[in-house]
Order: structure tokens, then sequence, then C-alpha cells
């Protein structure tokens, strides 16, 4: 079976976050107000071929861990659909 | 006889005639090892330069890291071989987990490039065993992700154990504690994100880099080195 999977890769708890910091002072000379906590991470999407939706969570966590996300500063979150 | 430092070549890699050159000036042999090699057989010191390793592409070092070559300096290093990344090469050994902590945006997000003064935090390591504790050195950064970042735990065990090598007198991106450099346990492997080989000759406005790239080749002669497998 083929799944769709969302992996979304963002800046661990705690740890400072620059480019959101800036978006942060921006809004407000744009006329946003009241904005806070921007926090900037990524989404990287793809299809992966499993035999169910826990094999290839199995395995997008795996890749995760080794390769999508340098677990000392970033967390994921996968979706599959 | 000149001590071989072997300068490995990433696609992206952009420093790697620089370090050549200044490992040549302190009177080493230094020698271009392209990434996709799988060998550093009959090297004494392995130097990871700056660049833009394979594009910096999802994260700087995170596809270098599982670059051919990588085994090699995987195992270089754990026979206590000096293995040193200079910027790009730093982020590269982070991320290979041969040295603690990341290294990320720079807090205001300007990409930098200027000298900076470093202070000489440990001399046990690989780059530093020929300075002066407490020397202030002046050399170049060139970076926009040199923004040093660890957990709360990890700082305080590199702080305890002495590994953290260099420190910014003035910090101009954010890293946690000040820090420019940190060494593995040992001591020999060694990460910074300023250019020492930037500042070899007096020409280029200071040689205060001299002194780091003598140390990387007494660290080249050291009997633990020397006692590595081939």
């Amino acid at each position: 079976m083929k799944f769709e999977v969302a992996v979304e890769v963002r800046l661990r708890e705690g740890i400072a976050d620059p480019q959101g910091q800036t978006i942060e002072r921006a809004l407000p000379a744009l006329g946003f107000d009241g904005v806070e906590g921007v926090r900037v991470g990524k989404v990287i999407r793809f299809e992966i071929e499993a035999s169910d939706a826990a094999n290839a969570r199995g395995e997008v966590e795996e890749m995760c861990d080794r390769f999508l996300a340098n677990p000392v500063i970033e967390d994921t979150e996968v979706t599959i659909t | 006889m000149s001590e071989r430092v072997g300068v490995v070549v990433f696609p992206g890699s952009n420093c790697e005639f620089d370090v050549v050159e200044a490992v040549g000036s302190v009177g080493g042999d230094g020698n271009l090892v392209w990434h996709g090699d799988t060998s550093l057989a009959g090297f004494d010191a392995v130097v990871l330069p700056g660049g833009f390793a394979h594009g910096d592409y999802l994260r700087p070092g995170a596809i270098a890291r599982f670059s051919p070559i990588m085994d090699a300096v995987r195992d270089f290093a754990a026979a206590g071989g000096p293995v040193v990344g200079i910027c790009n090469g730093f982020q590269i050994l982070t991320e290979a987990g041969l040295l603690p902590g990341a290294l990320q945006k720079n807090a205001g997000n300007k990409f930098i490039c200027h000298p900076v003064q470093l202070r000489v935090e440990s001399i046990n390591s690989a780059l530093t065993n020929a300075a002066e504790l407490g020397a202030i050195l002046r050399i170049p950064v060139n970076h926009g992700e040199g923004n040093f970042t660890c957990d709360a735990a990890t700082l305080r065990e590199i702080e305890a154990k002495g590994q953290v090598v260099f420190r910014y007198v003035e910090n101009p991106n954010g890293s946690m504690s000040d820090i420019a450099g940190v060494a593995n346990e040992a001591g020999n492997v060694v990460g910074l994100m300023p250019h020492p080989e930037r500042a070899s000759e007096e020409l280029l406005g200071s040689a205060d880099g001299r002194v780091l790239l003598e140390s990387l080749l007494g660290a080249a002669t050291t009997p633990l080195a020397r006692s590595r497998p081939a």
C-alpha cells in the first residue's frame, strides 16, 4: 500500500529560534499585533510503500532518528494518511 | 618528515585549498582527500574544512555525515588520531556524533564574516596543545549557522570535563556560554567555527591561527596517533 507522509520537523522546546524571533519582531511593523510564540519548522512530505500504516510509521520514525531531524535540537511529528 | 594531513573535500567544500596552504606554511604536508574515498591510511591528521558540503541541504552536515569517507574518519578518531572540523567541518562532526552539541542559525539571522577574538579555554586538545591557556587569538569567522547549542546536561558535562576549547570574547552569533569550539572527551577531535587557516600569515591580517595548526601537527606526532592501525 502507498501512504502519504508528512514529517514536521521543529526545534525542541527551549531551543532558541532566531528565525521565529525575527518574524515575531517583523509582524507588528506590518500591523499584526498580539502575536507571540512564533516558531519556525519545516515539513517534509513524501509517499512510502509499506504493508500497513504501522510499518510505514516505523520506517518513517527511523528516518527521523537517523536523518530527517537532528535529535540534539529538533523534534518531529509524523502524520501518515 | 612532514606530518601528512588529509583535508577532506566534500561536494561544496570551499576552504580545502586554504587549509592545505596553511598547513604547508607551518611545515605540514596537506593533501586533498575526496569524500567518496574510504581510507585515510598514511595520514597523521585529518581536517574537515569549511564550505557548504552537499549544499547544506536539510541541515549543514546532515548529508555529509553519510559520505563514504566518514567511516574512516570515525575509525581514525576512535584510534586517537587528531581530527579537526573547521566551520562546516565542525557542523559535520556534530551531525556525525563525534562532537557534542549542534550549530544552529545565528542569533539575529545574519551571516557573519569578520575577525573575532577567541580565548583559548583548554590546551588539552589536538588544536591547542602548543597554545597558551587564556591566550586571545584574532581569527575570522564566516558563517550563518554557528550558534552553538546543546541541552543543559550536555553543557554541564562539557564544561566540567574541559571540553570547551575556545570561547568568543564578544559573542557574535548567540552561542551558548560564548562557545566557539569544543573537543571530544579525549581531546583528539576538535571543532570550531572560526577559520585558523585564514589567520596563518600576517599578510592575511593575523597569524594567530598558526599556533593552532602547529598544535595539530604536534598532535599528529604523539605516540597515541602513531600507534593507530594503518
